[in-house]
């Protein structure tokens, strides 16, 4: 319950923050998986920093097509912003999905998805989205895909001293439909499976499909076997069949107290199978 | 003196909100870990990272150097203090030495092996992490089963087969009841192991006046006499220079219940150091130190006619006790032999129990403490054998019903049920779930693949624990009803409530019984100071002893009231009513506080008159008593995933007559959640080597909000003739009736499958299995 | 560390060491027992407090993150000794039993009709999904917020 001793800085700006985290200082965003590892001394850092206060990293903005999210915007923030629900609905699902109230009052986006918990629900949604993720270092800012982020549990290709400053995700355009569900895991609320799909229907036919999913196994990933079936089929019950079928292909599934590697493939198919139905309905 | 008689609404059997609660619901009511004392220090303790090892040696210098460290204690220091102990006695019992700290080996995770005391719960904290501990890491074995086959690591090395006891019970002549049985059926029924939890961990705050030579130690327990009496034991105190306080205690369910090493430990380190020190629990010291419950491995056997009429049930019963027994851990078991027959007629029963040791957390009292396994046990029997004969479960239950006319009725397992009217709540059950029209609709869900179940579980609870031959350390309780010279009327109680009601319930009684008003009644209780002696509170004993201890109290009382009464009156022939004693022939009247008043004011009294108005009554009760119900859950599953959702959970229990039925629902409430918990969710998992995998909340799947459904709650009322208050108890019996209803529902959803029977916890990987591949 | 903050509309401007959990600072320094520490994980709920508005697990946080924060604890729910009318609905309608888990309960519940007046039932027992109590299988806690509702405790 007592975390070791660490040194604290709580920098006003993403600048100074750059220059402690560059002399080995580790940030703190909200804290949410962080806090809990350094109580039960599974993390023990020497020197926090806190990015919490630096006001210009929690926004939620439009721009060309685009939502910006900052790294320290909160869950909660997605989960109720009109901007996320009305815009890209897919992600605030995600949020809503995530923990409990008071989790999502205080985790962030940008804490979230640099933590990489690979039954975290922001990286199916993220992965469906083709999202953006605007890295700051030392040396200037680099953007890299969802799919290129996301490199192992609980492993990112953020280098040391380099932060997550935003997320950014596209506005969803019309014909889309969108759905994230997920089975959780009853004792933490992590995803046992989790499945963002996003869809986009045009002429009776399915012309884009992203199906992002979580929990399966250690990194969140693209479905792409599943997403290939499903586009330019009809979108029938039995093509979503199909192509769900597909959304566990070649993975090496997690298999834990809470459900075996077979059980989490056939739950795979299932969830894609219900997600998908449920965007293609919406598209 | 007034002549008016007021006529004072009674209070018994209403729903009224509860007195202890404005302490509770604004943040002021006090826990062991809101106390501080000046000079107070913390403890935090070392304990042991591997299920069974030996210590080769402890190196403290790095921790007793530290920062705020004031000392630094191991098992050499504390080898004198008393075993940690085993309140219960079977033939052949094998009792281990618990030592509160271990001396040269530990045989479970999370053993203490030292504790370091600082003047900061932080620096306490950073300097447990230097005590070296070299260890020999020794083979282990987490289950039972595994641990009583050839070959396998001995827990305790002078025990090499691991039976910590065997027990053996037979009524009856069961061997002519399984050579005449037209059907036999069998099968094995685990109850795991899980975590009871409490929402406040334990704590202990020991304060050492070494002067006075008194101990105070407060402590979150169910039980401060015992507490009082055996630490003192251990610590070599004189049993009356200790007192033990029972703070606000933030739930039990049995946990609390016992004797810990923590407890002497803190009693100890305030000793040496002369200050106070005190000890928080954490959650994961709470689920690796803490009791766990349940731990069955059940063989049942029931022979049968084809009419579905039961003739014997044989159970063979492998009960984890862990490393350890604590207070009551080996009666756990026997209290489940004592329940196997449920509800049925049946005379004739064998049981043969096994308590195994394993490198594992104690096992002891948790919700139900051995009668939900049994429950469960015979529930799913009962079943199995109606699926046998093709009768339907509701009416194999009617068929085999203890007979109104048969009580008091005598069981095979030496029991004697006091009332009943057995058939009565699954009757009203059945009615208002429309029984009748909740199969046709099954049918027809069946036929359009859809998976719906019904389930029905009729419990038996022995409650009110219990006639003092039956209960280690004695069963009775006592109870002191003083009146104060102002009038207000304060009631001490050795039961100890930690969230049932009591200051609400007992005043109710106290209130209709005594005639005065609720707002002048205080009820005390958790304090060895202020309360003569007491048992506590468990094993749904409170209202049926403490409060009959109370009611006899009050008797004496308005017997010394009538005599100071008639004195006042100056008239021999009195009566008490509605809280004056009155004179028959004249009509006049002394009110409660006159004869309060003058009780100590002591003017005019004939010689050999005691002043003063206090009654104390230490009841023993004739029997348990027995409350009884039954439950009905309605399920569905999805069948791609094994999801079960409870669409309809109803109760229907009778626990006698009821004091506060909002209070009642709130324990009905609480019990089924828990054993729903079972049912579904919960279970406390050991790998291989002793580790604890569900070792805090991330994995041991507690009840949410959002995962229990609504549950309907009724009653039928069957009143005790046990006591004269008419109660059973109802403190177990959600726990007790849900499981059995709940698998009972799941199974009966999956048996057109070939499903017969599915172990605890039902999650959703096992469902999915069984609907897709069938068979269990 | 030197930090400043409100606390139920009192000042506090204690000196912290950054590893000091906000719940041990109020339980231990400031004297607020009223929130309570169930578990190391953040799963339980028993220490949820208001934190600028937002209802937070005060063992999630460090003393030091609450620096120019006004914070409210059960403490500073009830006004002038009226009870809150959550507080109020949690005891006409039994929604506690050994009262562990209520502090931390009720601040929950509050939040969930700070932002939705009149929750269903479903609402309700997801706005508590951070919140474990082992006594009353929620049933009870579901219709106090409910009670509270019906009074117009939500803003």
């Amino acid at each position: 319950m007592i975390p070791q001793t660490f040194e604290y800085t709580a920098p006003k700006t993403l600048d100074e923050a750059m220059a402690l985290l560059a002399s080995g200082g580790k940030p703190l965003a909200g804290g949410m998986s962080l806090i809990p590892m350094m109580k039960l001394r599974l993390a023990t850092p020497e020197h926090l920093v806190d990015l919490g206060r630096i006001k210009d990293l929690d926004y939620i903005r439009e721009a060309a097509g685009e939502l910006h999210i900052g790294a320290t915007t909160t869950h909660y923030s997605v989960e109720s912003s009109a901007l996320v629900r009305g815009k890209c609905p897919l992600l605030s699902a995600a949020a809503g999905a995530i923990g409990d109230p008071q989790i999502r009052n205080v985790g962030t986006m940008g804490g979230s998805v640099a933590h990489a918990d690979p039954a975290a629900d922001y990286p199916a949604a993220l992965q469906a989205l083709e999202a953006k993720i605007v890295i700051r270092g030392a040396k200037g800012e680099r953007t890299v895909s969802a799919a290129d982020f996301f490199v192992d549990a609980f492993t990112t290709s953020l280098e040391s001293g380099e932060v997550v400053r935003e997320v950014v995700v596209p506005v969803e355009q019309a014909g889309t439909g969108t759905s994230y569900l997920k089975m959780p895991q009853p004792a933490s609320g992590f995803a046992i499976v989790g499945v963002a799909v996003r869809v986009q229907r045009s002429g009776g036919k399915i012309t884009l499909a992203r199906i992002g999913v979580t929990g399966l196994s250690n990194i969140g990933y693209r479905a792409w076997a599943a997403e290939k079936a499903l586009e330019g089929s009809a979108g029938s019950a039995d093509d979503i069949t199909k192509a769900a079928a597909l959304v566990a292909q070649g993975i090496d599934a997690n298999s834990d107290l809470h459900a075996s590697a077979d059980y989490r493939r056939h739950l795979a198919s299932v969830y894609a199978a219900r997600a998908i139905t449920a965007a293609a309905s919406k598209a | 003196m007034a002549t008016t008689i007021i006529q004072t609404e009674k209070l018994v059997g209403k729903r009224i909100r509860r007195r202890e609660d404005p302490r509770l619901i604004t943040g002021t009511a006090t826990y062991v870990d809101d106390m501080q004392m000046p000079g107070m220090h913390h403890a935090a303790i070392v304990r042991s990272p591997h299920a069974a090892a030996k210590i080769r040696s402890i190196s403290i210098k790095a921790a007793a150097e530290a920062p705020g460290v004031v000392a630094v204690f191991t098992g050499k220091d504390t080898e004198k203090v008393g075993p940690v102990p085993c309140g219960a006695s079977l033939p052949g019992l094998r009792v281990p030495h618990h030592y509160i700290l271990a001396i040269d080996r530990v045989y479970l995770v999370g053993h203490p092996v030292a504790v370091v005391v600082a003047t900061d719960r932080y620096l306490a904290r950073d300097a447990a992490d230097l005590v070296e501990v070299d260890w020999e890491v020794l083979p282990a074995v987490a289950d039972p089963e595994k641990a009583i086959a050839p070959g396998a690591p001995p827990v305790h090395p002078q025990w090499p087969d691991n039976v910590a006891f065997v027990y053996n019970q037979e009524g009856g002549d069961v061997d002519k009841a399984f050579a005449e049985a037209e059907v036999i059926v069998k099968q094995r029924i685990t109850s795991q192991r899980l975590i009871p939890s409490a929402m406040e961990t334990r704590g202990v705050l020991a304060e050492w006046r070494g002067a006075d030579r008194q101990m105070t130690l407060y402590t979150s327990t169910q039980v401060p006499h015992l507490v009082r009496t055996l630490v003192a034991g251990m610590l070599g105190l004189e049993e009356n220079r200790m007192r033990v306080v029972a703070p606000e205690v933030g739930g039990g369910f049995g946990s609390k219940l016992n004797i810990y090493p923590e407890e002497a430990l803190m009693g100890f380190v305030s000793m040496k150091i002369g200050k106070p020190v005190k000890w928080i629990e954490s959650r994961r010291e709470n689920f690796l130190c803490t009791i766990h419950g349940r731990g069955h491995v059940d063989y049942f056997e029931v022979a049968a006619k084809k009419d579905g009429t039961i003739l014997g049930i044989k159970l063979k019963l492998i009960q984890d006790q862990g490393a350890y027994h604590q207070l009551l851990g080996p009666a756990i078991p026997t209290l489940s032999v004592l329940m196997m027959p449920g509800l049925y007629r049946t005379k004739n029963i064998r049981a043969e129990v096994i308590g195994v040791f394993t490198n594992c957390t104690p096992t002891d009292a948790y919700r139900g403490a051995g009668r939900p396994e049994a429950t469960h046990g015979i529930e799913r029997m009962v079943d199995i054998l109606a699926d046998e004969l093709g009768i339907d479960p509701a009416e194999i239950r009617l068929k085999n019903f203890v007979h109104n006319e048969e009580f008091p009725f005598p069981t095979a397992t030496g029991l004697t049920y006091d009332s009943g009217d057995y058939a009565a709540p699954l009757q009203k059950a059945m009615g208002i779930v429309d029984y009748t029209k909740l199969r046709a609709e099954q049918a027809a869900a069946r036929k359009q693949g859809k998976l719906m179940g019904i389930g029905i579980c009729t419990y038996g609870e022995i409650c009110g624990f219990g006639p003092s031959p039956a209960t280690p350390a004695g069963g009775w309780e006592c109870g002191t009803v003083r009146v104060e010279p102002s009038g207000k009327v304060t009631l001490l109680t050795g039961s100890c409530h930690h969230g049932q009601g009591e200051e609400t319930t007992f005043a109710q009684l106290a209130a209709d019984e005594l005639g005065v008003d609720i707002d002048d009644i205080l009820v005390l209780r958790g304090d060895t100071a202020i309360v003569p002696y007491g048992i506590g509170t468990f094993g749904s004993r409170a209202t049926a002893i403490g409060g009959t201890a109370l009611y006899y109290a009050m008797q004496d009382l308005k017997v010394k009231m009538k005599k100071f009464g008639a004195i006042m009156l100056d008239s021999h022939d009195v009566s008490y009513a509605n809280g004056q004693v009155v004179c028959n022939k004249m009509g006049k009247s002394v009110s409660f506080k006159e004869i309060a008043a003058a009780s100590y004011r002591a003017m005019k009294l004939p010689p050999n008159t005691e002043p003063g108005l206090v009654s104390t009554h230490f009841w023993e009760p004739p029997n348990f008593t027995f409350g009884f119900g039954a439950h009905i859950a309605v399920t569905e599953i999805d069948p791609e995933t094994g999801q079960i959702t409870v669409r309809r959970y109803l109760a229907v229990d009778d626990c006698g007559n009821i004091i506060n039925p909002l209070i009642v629902d709130g324990q009905v409430h609480g019990g089924v959640a828990q054993g729903m918990g079972q049912a579904l969710w919960e279970q406390a998992v050991y790998d291989d080597n002793g580790q604890l995998v569900t070792g805090e909340y991330t994995d041991y799947t507690m009840p949410r909000a959002h995962m229990m459904p609504w549950i309907e709650s009724q009653h039928t009322t069957t009143p005790s003739p046990v006591n004269p208050l008419g109660v059973k108890g109802v403190g177990e019996a959600g726990t007790i009736g849900a499981s059995p209803s709940l698998v009972n529902s799941v199974v009966d959803a999956l048996s057109h499958l070939g499903v017969r029977h599915i172990d605890m916890p039902l999650t959703p990987e096992k469902i999915w299995k069984l609907v897709a591949g069938g068979k269990n | 560390m030197k930090i400043n903050l409100t606390i139920n509309g009192k000042k506090y401007s204690p000196d912290v060491e950054p590893r000091l959990l906000l719940i041990h600072y109020l339980r231990d320094v400031a004297g607020l027992t009223g929130a309570h520490i169930g578990c190391e994980t953040s799963l339980c709920g028993a220490c949820t407090i208001e934190v600028n508005g937002k209802s937070v697990k005060s063992c999630g946080m460090f003393a030091v993150q609450a620096d120019g924060a006004d914070v409210l604890t059960i403490e500073g729910l009830a006004q002038d000794g009226k009870l809150h009318a959550m507080q109020e609905a949690f005891w006409n309608q039994h929604g506690l039993q050994c009262g562990f888990c209520t502090p931390g309960m009720i601040m929950a519940c509050k939040a969930i009709l700070d932002h939705n007046p009149n929750p269903s039932d479903d609402e309700i027992r997801h706005g508590i999904e951070g919140n474990l109590c082992r006594c009353t299988g929620y049933q009870h806690i579901v219709n106090s917020v409910k009670a509270a509702a019906a009074v117009g405790a939500g803003r």
